[in-house]
């Protein structure tokens, strides 16, 4: 068995590109010696700033031989097709044919080929350059001289070598030769760029691994991680101090360096004034250092911790000092942006507070949120509107929810916030509270983005929810009216997220909101919400004859009106809700004619009602992979959802509930029982017709005991279902439920449905469909597998 | 290092910033590089200087080196931030097609300049440049000298919507900062100029700290935004105008690639005076950017078909 070793040895990688590149070397390398039949015991790749490095173990010397039967014509056809035969097959003549006999008894002429395998070694040489020609890089670039060439070589920072040896463990192994770019493979690499750049000659990974050693380079990224966490908490306790783990840093400098050497560097304390999340976002973005947390006090201390890529002659203090200005500047900018936020802003300072004269720069500047969804601005006035909606709903204090929703988004223009957008919430939590804003009011600015993850926190104060909600509901409906869904792997706007902070903020706080109606809320407010004199004309489907269904509102107090536009002629058709389409054909009256040139055609939109539907069914979606990533049974939801159900706590109760009465033989044989019912109905149902069976039972043609057994049955579990329901007990719902079991299995036992009297059949039918429905009250069962 | 320069502190890249220019000359020069001075014209980057621009285009090897000095009129601080310049100097060089040791040829004029990388943490992050104006993207990096951005390093892909080919490597050098960096002082101001000491020494500040001063006061309350507007459609028109005039109408001639880039380059310093201002709306900037980078275009396509390019 025998090794490769490979190296692309090249300019600095990007950081953030250095895993994903390392996984795809391995997958493009080992997916084609699988396709050319070349099987290996264990492939592993590594990855630092300068190289890519791929080891393969246990291969064989050579391609397993291969033997291919090619089918001749028949005995004695043309000599044509005969030379064909032979030329295609690479015979010399039909002697070395065989002739075989077909199923039907005629004669072919049949071929075997026999095709030695090909060395690895000259498998190899396809397969790398192959490689590196097809490498996904997210970007690529050309270089030098060659770079005048249009098929010239891509990576991702120029190519410098690439080692590629090949042979069994016991011997020399070989170069695999190849050219690309100029570049011919060999078995040179090279050391750290300053402390050892001298060539070193490989034979195979042992030796290059020591050799790079050697030369202070550190080839396995998860070694480099470990060199740095251990060092930096190591550095970190001689001082007395916790080091903030910051995993996404920690391998962003594990990328930036062959040879890790943790070093500590400090600044003035003064700068401990600014808040420690902006402490840590300076240092951390700016300068890709460690923050340090001073163990007694909780906050930051005024440490820091780096990572060079050097061991200094001077022991690190040059780079230690180096950086510590660096820092300084950047702290000193921060502390600046910081301070400038808390005073009066230039030309607001007439707007009240200073996060209140934010939020009026922010409307002034007209900042773009989405360009078919109106500006930040905008976007602030349905969020109040909601959230004031919402705020009862979830025991908040409507005036509290709506003063949270006004300042929520006034942070964007924080000079903070503009350095450091991962600040956003946070900055102007920390604003509002040192305006004297109300407690629950600043905390809602901050929570308002959560949950930001499957893991985060989601708000839990009653004005956090409501402005939480909101501001996701906004988002959803306001995509969803532009026809911005998330399709396959794309999602732009992270509405999937959105809307899984919904299902958590609801379930996990138990809430009992009606998302329907919620939805429509929501949408109305992204429709038609209610700035003071614009008029939003929102133009629906487009129909063959050019017309176009609309809805048109005035601001306040006008209700809704539905209508239609004739775009040729720029004339709106509208009428009040509920007006029937004659009347409205006598309203007609240009746009601009009725509304002033203050009415805006938006965007062509959707029903409320369909929006509502779309979404409910992308909640369902969302809400199966929360539950199964629970370890739930999504079909449970499928057949809860069918009910129409909307409130998120009940669906999940339901659930709960059918999921426990499954379990028991009640459950199991009662499900088993709902299927034969129905599919008896469905055949039935073929040849009498959809809903043939829906009438109630006659209780003078239930001839058999267990007939009129079940109906009794029926009656009463419908009857002790929908008590249960209503009270939301899904737990007696299923109770009630599993009495039926006993007078459904002794009817299919003893009772032919099917009879030969025509007023039985229907009868029987009909206390089926009875069953299907009362089942039905509690869960579609039909969406139930197994 | 040279011998003299050591020896003499006005030419010593450690003790003035002058002597920091003169070693960056002296070390390019050495390399083959044609040292030029700066572009005649306000640019906001020295990649504006036709010699980066228009050279990098078409197959002709080029090797420059400049200082350029850099106006970035939003910049200004009044001269009361310690970094922060409206008007600052970069020194840019430009080798076409990129040597293969284009890398190490960057360390060493670092250690020209007294960075020793024995001492020094040198790193090359990932930073892809792009100009919008210019219709010019390349990858590459920020060099990093103990956290300090101190230089990027590019590899241009395109340039005034050409392709190059071949592949330029770019060198901008930010001067104050390296200069600040090896002096070893905190200031921009505070930078010694001449490398003397006592009433022999001048300093930055002693430069261009008055300049700072007024032009900030230029840029953000004085220019007349009538006359920028005027300026920046009267360059936008005269760069179309000249780019006609000079057209042959076939592709191996143009006439006047040159002074319709002038144009183009008025047009986008036009550009930076208005945003300075503040008058130029958020969805207005992207318009007045691709108005900039279409004639940058134009004179890229009108370059190819000059023997500047090397057809």
């Amino acid at each position: 068995m025998s090794d490769l070793l490979f190296e692309l040895f090249s300019e600095e990688i990007p950081a953030r590109m250095q895993a994903q590149a390392a996984a795809d070397l391995k997958k493009l390398v080992t997916g084609a010696l699988i396709e050319r039949g070349l099987t290996f015991e264990a492939a592993e790749s590594f990855v630092t700033p300068r190289r890519l490095t791929l080891h393969v173990v246990g291969l064989p010397p050579r391609q397993p031989d291969q033997r291919e039967e090619k089918k001749g014509p028949r005995v004695g056809a043309p000599e044509a097709a005969i030379q064909g035969f032979l030329k295609s097959a690479g015979l010399k003549s039909l002697d070395e044919a065989t002739i075989e006999t077909d199923k039907k008894g005629g004669q072919f002429y049949l071929a075997a080929i026999e095709r030695p395998g090909a060395a690895t070694l000259d498998v190899l040489a396809e397969i790398l350059p192959e490689a590196v020609k097809n490498f996904p890089w997210p970007k690529s670039m050309r270089w030098g001289a060659g770079s005048a060439e249009s098929n010239a070589l891509r990576w991702v920072r120029p190519l410098h070598s690439i080692v590629a040896t090949f042979g069994p463990e016991t011997e020399d192994p070989e170069i695999v030769p190849f050219e690309i770019g100029g570049i011919a493979s060999g078995n040179v690499t090279y050391g750290h760029r300053f402390m050892a750049p001298q060539p070193i000659k490989v034979r195979r990974f042992h030796d290059y691994l020591l050799g790079l050693q050697t030369a202070k380079v550190v080839l396995d990224p998860a070694r480099r991680r470990d060199i740095i966490l251990h060092d930096a908490r190591d550095l970190a306790f001689a001082q007395g101090l916790e080091l903030v783990e910051d995993e996404g840093l920690l391998f962003e400098v594990a990328g930036l360096v062959e040879w890790p050497v943790v070093l500590m560097g400090e600044f003035d304390k003064s700068f401990l004034d600014i808040p420690d999340e902006v402490i840590r976002a300076t240092i951390r973005a700016n300068q890709k250092c460690f923050v340090l947390r001073d163990p007694e006090t909780g906050r930051l201390a005024n440490k820091f911790l780096l990572v060079s890529n050097i061991v200094a002659s001077d022991g690190g203090q040059k780079i230690a000092a180096g950086n510590g200005r660096v820092v300084r500047a950047r702290l000193s900018d921060a502390l600046y942006f910081w301070r400038t936020d808390q005073a009066p802003l230039p030309d607001y300072a007439d707007k009240g507070k200073p996060l209140d004269q934010r939020l009026a720069k922010l409307r002034a500047l007209k900042i773009v949120f989405h360009q078919n969804l109106g500006s930040q601005g905008e976007r602030v006035d349905r969020l109040v509107a909601l959230a004031r909606e919402l705020a009862p709903k979830v025991g908040a204090e409507p005036e509290k929810a709506a003063r949270a929703a006004e300042l929520a988004k006034a942070d964007l223009v924080t000079e903070v916030v503009g350095e450091f957008p991962e600040t956003q919430g946070l900055m102007g939590r920390y604003y509002a509270e040192l305006q004297g804003e109300d407690g629950e009011v600043a905390a809602a600015i901050e929570d308002h983005y959560k949950p930001q993850g499957p893991n985060d926190l989601i708000p839990a104060a009653p004005v956090s929810i409501a402005v939480a909600l909101a501001d996701k509901l906004d988002t959803l409906v306001g995509f969803w009216a532009i026809d911005e869904k998330p399709t396959g792997s794309k999602d732009p706007f992270a509405l999937r997220r959105a809307a899984l902070g919904v299902i958590r903020i609801i379930l996990e706080n138990r809430l009992r909101l009606r998302l329907v109606s919620e939805l429509i809320e929501a949408y109305e407010t992204v429709l038609l919400h209610k700035q003071t004199g614009d008029i939003y004309v929102y133009l629906h489907e487009v129909t063959p004859n050019r017309l176009v269904t609309i809805t048109a509102k005035l601001h306040d107090k006008t209700r809704p009106r539905y209508g239609a536009i004739d775009r040729s002629k720029d004339v709106l058709i509208v009428k009040s809700e509920g007006e029937d389409q004659e009347t409205s054909s006598s309203v007609s009256f240009s746009l601009t004619g009725h509304f002033g040139d203050k009415a805006r055609i938006i965007q062509r939109l959707p029903s409320p009602e369909f929006i509502a539907g779309d979404l409910l069914a992308f909640f369902a979606d969302r809400l199966k992979i929360y539950l199964r990533d629970r370890g739930a049974r999504h079909d449970l939801l499928d057949a809860v959802f069918a009910l129409g159900e909307d409130d998120l706590v009940l669906i999940v109760a339901r659930i709960n509930a059918l999921e426990n009465f499954l379990k028991t033989e009640d459950g199991a044989s009662l499900l088993t029982g709902y299927k034969r019912a129905a599919n008896i109905l469905k055949a039935e149902e073929k040849k009498d017709g959809a809903g043939a069976f829906e009438a109630p039972p006659d209780a003078g043609l239930l001839a058999e005991p267990q007939e009129n057994a079940l109906a009794e049955a029926l009656e009463r579990t419908e009857r002790e279902a929908q008590v249960a329901a209503k009270a939301e007990d899904f737990e007696a719902a299923m109770r009630a439920l599993a009495k039926l079991r006993a007078p459904v299995d002794a009817f299919f036992d003893k009772v032919t449905v099917n009879s030969e009297n025509r007023d039985l059949r229907k009868n029987r039918l009909q206390t089926l469909a009875q069953l299907r429905r009362a089942i039905h009250r509690v869960a579609d069962f039909s969406k139930i597998g197994g | 290092m040279t011998d003299s320069a050591a020896a003499n502190p006005a030419l010593d890249p450690r003790k003035s910033f002058q002597g920091l220019i003169l070693t960056l000359q002296t070390f390019w020069a050495r390399q083959g590089a044609v040292i030029l001075q700066p572009y005649d014209m306000e640019v906001g980057a020295g990649t504006f200087h036709p010699a980066t621009t228009l050279r990098s285009l078409g197959k002709k090897p080029w090797r420059a080196a400049y200082v350029q000095p850099s106006r970035r009129p939003k910049d200004g601080r009044y001269g009361e931030n310690p970094n922060r310049l409206q008007h600052y100097y970069q020194f840019q060089v430009i080798l076409k097609p990129s040597p293969d040791d284009l890398q190490e040829l960057y360390l060493h004029s670092l250690a020209a300049i007294g960075v020793d990388s024995a001492l020094h943490d040198i790193r090359f992050v990932e930073d892809d440049w792009e100009s919008p104006t210019l219709g010019a993207w390349g990858l590459g990096w920020e060099c990093w000298c103990d956290g300090m951005e101190v230089s990027q390093f590019t590899y241009f892909q395109q340039v005034a919507g050409v392709e190059c080919a071949p592949v330029s490597g770019e060198l901008t050098y930010g001067l104050e900062r390296l200069a600040m960096y090896v002096q070893g002082v905190e200031n921009v101001y505070d930078l010694n100029f001449n490398g003397l000491d006592g009433d022999a020494r001048i300093t930055y500040g002693d430069v261009f700290l008055q300049a700072e001063q007024e032009y900030s006061r230029h840029n953000f309350e004085a220019a007349n935004v009538e006359k920028l507007f005027g300026d920046f459609n009267r360059a936008e028109a005269e760069c179309k105008a000249l780019l006609a005039f000079g057209d042959q109408g076939d592709a191996k001639h143009h006439l006047m690639v040159l002074p319709a880039y002038d144009q183009c380059v008025k047009a986008s310093h036009a550009f930076n005076l208005l945003d300075a201002r503040g008058v130029i709306s958020v969805t207005e900037r992207q318009s007045y950017i691709l108005r900039v980078r279409e004639l940058a275009k134009a004179c890229g396509a009108a370059w190819m078909k000059t023997e500047g390019s090397g057809f």
